[in-house]
């Protein structure tokens, strides 16, 4: 996507003239999925067990930020990926809606263990069967609690997702439209 | 009823008979002995009982410890379908004793409070009224407490169905009645009411404190739980014995090795079995160095709360170290799932003493370095000296145990006042101080991880090389494999144990271990099946939460950001 031209006059201060003879061409939508993709803002849903194998992953020894994504949010205005990191449970289930609801477009959901995808082995009167009975969700990543290559994983793999998908769900939405009959 | 004594009596039981014979109460109330002396009482009695047991200068009962409900529907034989089973500890005779409180057929099941007797009941029995359904007359506040308030039914009893949901709305999260008073100054920015979380960065967790303020001072608060009620104890009902085991370890997973521990130690005092040396004390190590890792995780947490972010990085990496050695004894690094009833899921591996041993000699390095950065640090020490203070009356009056009992000058640890495994042949120092702030409970963490420290060098010093780490009671443990193909009792044996679980006899227990923020304690009823008919964990973080409303009462918001960080809430215990 990158691409390099042959020689071009150098920048010239007097003149202002010339310049970099670096350049690109690409898509748009390629180059601003490259960008989100590595520089996620995730807000740490913690509950429980999950929450806390997530702050091994950006602690030190694990170190998340090597792929452009520890900046941890607590705010949903600030954050694009909201990681579901254990159980969700019915009580729990508005306060979730809601604060994927206060993050702005373009967002992504991981949800992170057992629990946060299916209920886990809480079958039980108070749990949540899986969030996605009530936010979308990107990529389930299993375990319980997942280890932190797994959860890095998921995230290798939302990336790759923000990388080969649309720039936002609003085009998605727009094709959509466009292609159901009149 | 009369307090007949049977021949039988232990000495604590009718200790406690004879003592009570010179009381009003002795022919309402009925001593038997189990595995503690356990006093039946109707609810009429109750409140006298109860203040007689805290009162009388020979029982103290100072310290409630739990009430657990129970539902007897199936379990035929008993004198009532409910009973509200209370555990208490007397402080200055060192023993515990069980009441319980049978609720009579046919009537609602009701029974007076005891909170102007213990405080700490307060939270206990709104547990029981939201569980049970148990009405607590004089109760100020009797709201559900752990489910949502759009549930119908009362979890716990034994006609209600595991699997049945109800659906919250976000207007079914329900603020306590107070904080939607409008009083005379509601309109002024000076007093507000407050409310932080259930997702909040400082709350650790997922806990919703609500905060009435007067400019920066709060005037009242009250703390709502149970976002992350996920049904252990419903859930127990369901698993066999060993099938509870990984529930156990996500009440507590910060430390999760502590919780199996003490809930296999349950079930094998009920079964009566004894595990090798070997085992025991892998056991003791593991649940030591977990000790070390909550707390690193709590001190390191609470200073990112204080603006004190390096620590939390730095005390991360000895609890990676652990986790190694945990993983390689299991296979999991957090939610180990370690024991089973009898011993251990699978031997240690060969290196694990070796490994013990560096952990022991890299970790000091990390104590010592954040000793050095923060505990003559001005800054930590001009927030966490002097706030969240804890006196000692009001400690022992809320249930407190553990790191935050000890911190307010109280030096009851069960590992030394109630010793179990091999803790009473280890010599170690219980950290006490008596400030009661929240910078005194910093220093007993501090401490306390040095005396693991020196704990589980002890144990490496008379730990087995060799041996066996699980009892051979096949009723129990499973047969070796080898055994099992080549060995039709061993094949049986294999067979019984997977397809019906442990048969335990008929009874109940109630037994503890020091976990890290507290004492843990299981009380788990058995009707002869493969699995529990009833198991109610008794969570050291339960009262915490509960004392937290008040303690912050007077101080600044900003101190009651510094001083939860110091309670140590773990989610999953206190919600269950």
């Amino acid at each position: 996507m990158f691409g390099r031209a042959g020689a071009l006059p150098a920048y010239d201060p007097k003149t202002d003239a010339g310049g970099s003879s670096d350049f690109l061409t690409t898509r748009l939508e390629t180059m601003v999925s490259w960008a989100r993709s590595n520089s996620l803002w995730p807000l740490p849903f913690a509950t429980a067990c999950c929450g806390i194998e997530f702050m091994s992953v950006v602690s030190s020894h694990y170190d998340l930020s090597r792929f452009g994504a520890e900046v941890v949010r607590f705010s949903p205005r600030q954050a694009d990926l909201l990681v579901v990191a254990g159980t969700v449970t019915d009580k729990m289930a508005p306060v979730l809606r809601k604060i994927y609801d206060q993050m702005p477009e373009p967002k992504w959901v991981i949800s992170m263990g057992v629990c946060a995808s299916s209920g886990g082995f809480y079958r039980a009167y108070h749990v949540t069967q899986g969030i996605d009975e009530i936010i979308p969700v990107d990529v389930y990543v299993p375990g319980c609690p997942p280890t932190p290559e797994e959860l890095m994983y998921g995230i290798f793999e939302l990336q790759r997702k923000i990388r080969s998908g649309e720039m936002s769900r609003d085009s998605r939405s727009a094709k959509r439209a466009a292609e159901r009959p009149a | 009823m009369s307090a007949v004594a049977t021949p039988s009596l232990s000495a604590p039981a009718e200790r406690i008979r004879e003592r009570l014979s010179t009381s009003p109460l002795s022919e309402r109330v009925q001593v038997r002995d189990l595995d503690l002396p356990t006093l039946e009482v109707s609810p009429a009695d109750w409140p006298a009982l109860a203040r007689w047991l805290r009162d009388d200068p020979e029982c103290r009962y100072d310290l409630f410890l739990d009430l657990a409900g129970v539902d007897n529907l199936r379990r035929p034989g008993q004198k009532a379908r409910f009973e509200a089973v209370v555990h208490l500890h007397s402080l200055p005779r060192n023993e515990h004793v069980r009441v319980k409180v049978l609720l009579p057929d046919g009537a609602p099941p009701s029974l007076p409070t005891v909170r102007e007797v213990w405080p700490a009941s307060d939270w206990f029995e709104r547990e029981a009224y939201d569980l049970f359904g148990f009405d607590f007359p004089g109760h100020p506040n009797l709201r559900r407490i752990l489910c949502h308030d759009a549930f119908v039914g009362h979890a716990l009893r034994k006609d209600y169905a595991p699997g049945q949901r109800w659906f919250a709305a976000e207007e079914d999260l329900k603020m306590p009645p107070w904080a939607l008073e409008t009083g005379a100054h509601a309109g002024h920015f000076e007093t507000q009411t407050l409310s932080i979380g259930p997702s909040h960065p400082a709350t650790h967790g997922i806990i919703h404190l609500i905060a009435r303020l007067d400019g920066e001072r709060i005037t009242r608060a009250e703390t709502q739980i149970g976002y992350l009620h996920r049904c252990f104890e419903k859930m127990s009902e369901t698993h066999t014995w060993n099938g509870v085991i990984p529930y156990a370890d996500r009440l507590n997973y910060v430390s999760a090795m502590n919780n199996g521990v003490g809930y296999v130690r349950t079930v094998e005092k009920m079964l009566g079995i004894e595990i090798p040396d070997r085992g025991v004390l892998v056991r003791t190590i593991l649940s030591e160095f977990s000790r070390i890792m909550d707390h690193c995780v709590n001190i390191g947490a609470n200073l990112v709360d204080i603006g004190a972010l390096t620590n939390f990085w730095y005390l991360y990496q000895p609890r990676e170290t652990i986790y190694d050695l945990l993983e390689a004894c299991c296979g999991a690094r957090l939610t180990v799932s370690y024991v089973r009833v009898g011993g251990l899921a699978i031997d240690v591996p060969e290196d694990f003493v070796p490994r013990c041993r560096s952990l022991l000699e890299s970790i000091p390095k990390f104590l010592d370095d954040v000793d050095r950065l923060v505990t003559n640090n001005p800054i930590v020490r001009g927030r966490l000296q002097g706030t969240g203070v804890v006196s000692r009356e009001d400690a022992v009056a809320w249930g407190l145990t553990g790191p935050m009992l000890r911190a307010s000058g109280v030096p009851y640890d069960v590992r030394r006042s109630r010793p179990y495994d091999f803790y009473d042949r280890f010599d170690w120092d219980i950290p006490v101080s008596s400030d009661g702030d929240s910078f005194s409970r910093y220093l007993v963490r501090m401490e306390e991880m040095r005396q693991s420290l020196s704990i589980i060098r002890q144990a490496l010093e008379i730990f087995p090389e060799k041996g066996p780490v699980n009892s051979s009671d096949w009723h129990v443990v499973l047969p070796p494999k080898d055994a099992v193909y080549h060995d039709m009792e061993s094949l049986i044996y294999h067979f019984k144990l997977v397809m019906e679980g442990i048969k335990v006899p008929r009874g109940e227990r109630y037994e503890w271990v020091e976990g890290a923020n507290g004492e843990l304690g299981f009380y788990a009823i058995s009707e002869g099946t493969g699995g529990p008919y009833r198991l109610k964990v008794r969570p050291p973080c339960f009262p915490m939460m509960a004392a937290f409303e008040k303690i912050v009462v007077g101080g600044t918001i900003s101190d009651a950001i510094a001083t939860l960080g110091t309670l140590n809430i773990i989610a999953g215990e206190l919600d269950r």
